[in-house]
């Protein structure tokens, strides 16, 4: 059974989170292992296993780019196992850019409001890109998935940016 | 995951951080990027007009790995002909550094450097 199955979702990119973390929740009590505590060994593993699956459906399903992977991944594209490098020179240049720019953001006169400035640009650009991702994926032929997996590599670099800036943040907290 | 020796000194005391002027003609620039991780690293070459690599510097934001994989390639590099540090295979790398197998993307990323640097270089002479 695969992860939208296990949730009785279809495997589309669209997905309603209330609906998930709903079904989740149901899903979560059934399994738990508490319920299974005056239950024999075996049934006590089935619990704790198909728990430890639940999660890990979950934390896919809820997260944009982890489900986009996902979503490939039953199309037999998997992303996560690959060691491909990315070469396209303009955009690793501006990858490179926002790098520095965060790095030096101390210097900045206000560096509280320049970390908030870069940090909108990040997010609205990963927002352009996962609307652009969505509309791949629901295409759904070769070339839409080729291209799909594309986006999805260059907005894990914006998704590492992005927890970058968060921890730049916490540093500039604590001085 | 514990990082060995070679490594924690080559991200300590990284070798010839920085850059050069992308735009000076005996410059070759390679980007590359790795989605596994986010990492990017820029490699620059210095070569000089009988095809032999100078100088080198990189710029890497990623982790240890990464870093110190890049870091040993622009000392490496220095004094070798372009054919020769296109064949630094990244197992040579990995090697040299003992890479976990979770790591070996970053060796990768090393030696996709070096290529994308010296296509870069023949792009100019043409």
């Amino acid at each position: 059974m695969n992860y939208f199955e296990l949730f009785n979702s279809p495997a589309k990119y669209d997905i309603d989170l209330a609906d998930l973390s709903a079904t989740y929740q149901t899903l979560q009590r059934l399994t738990h292992p508490d319920r299974f505590a005056n239950k024999g060994e075996q049934e006590k593993l089935l619990a704790v296993q198909k728990n430890a699956e639940l999660n890990d459906a979950f934390t896919t399903l809820k997260s944009p780019l982890l489900r986009a992977e996902y979503i490939l991944q039953l199309r037999g594209i998997d992303l996560q196992h690959e060691q491909q490098t990315v070469k396209d020179m303009g955009f690793l240049m501006q990858q490179m850019e926002w790098r520095e720019q965060l790095e030096d953001i101390e210097q900045a006169p206000e560096p509280f409001d320049a970390l908030e400035q870069l940090s909108d640009d990040i997010t609205e650009i990963t927002t352009q890109e996962l609307t652009e991702l969505a509309i791949k994926l629901n295409d759904n032929i070769e070339q839409s998935n080729r291209e799909a997996a594309d986006l999805i590599r260059k907005l894990k670099f914006l998704y590492k940016l992005q927890s970058e800036i968060e921890a730049k943040e916490d540093a500039l907290d604590d001085l | 995951m514990a990082y060995s020796e070679k490594v924690i000194d080559h991200y300590e005391n990284p070798r010839n951080v920085g850059g050069f002027d992308k735009n000076d003609p005996s410059i070759a620039t390679g980007m590359v990027g790795a989605p596994a991780c986010g990492d990017v690293m820029k490699l620059q070459l210095k070569i000089d007009d009988n095809g032999i690599i100078e100088d080198a510097k990189f710029k890497t934001y990623g982790c240890g790995s990464a870093i110190a994989s890049s870091s040993l390639v622009t000392e490496w590099v220095k004094g070798k002909s372009i054919d020769e540090a296109t064949a630094i295979k990244n197992t040579d790398i990995a090697e040299e550094l003992a890479l976990p197998p979770v790591k070996i993307h970053c060796s990768i990323l090393a030696e996709d450097a070096i290529k994308a640097a010296v296509e870069d270089y023949k792009k100019r002479q043409n």
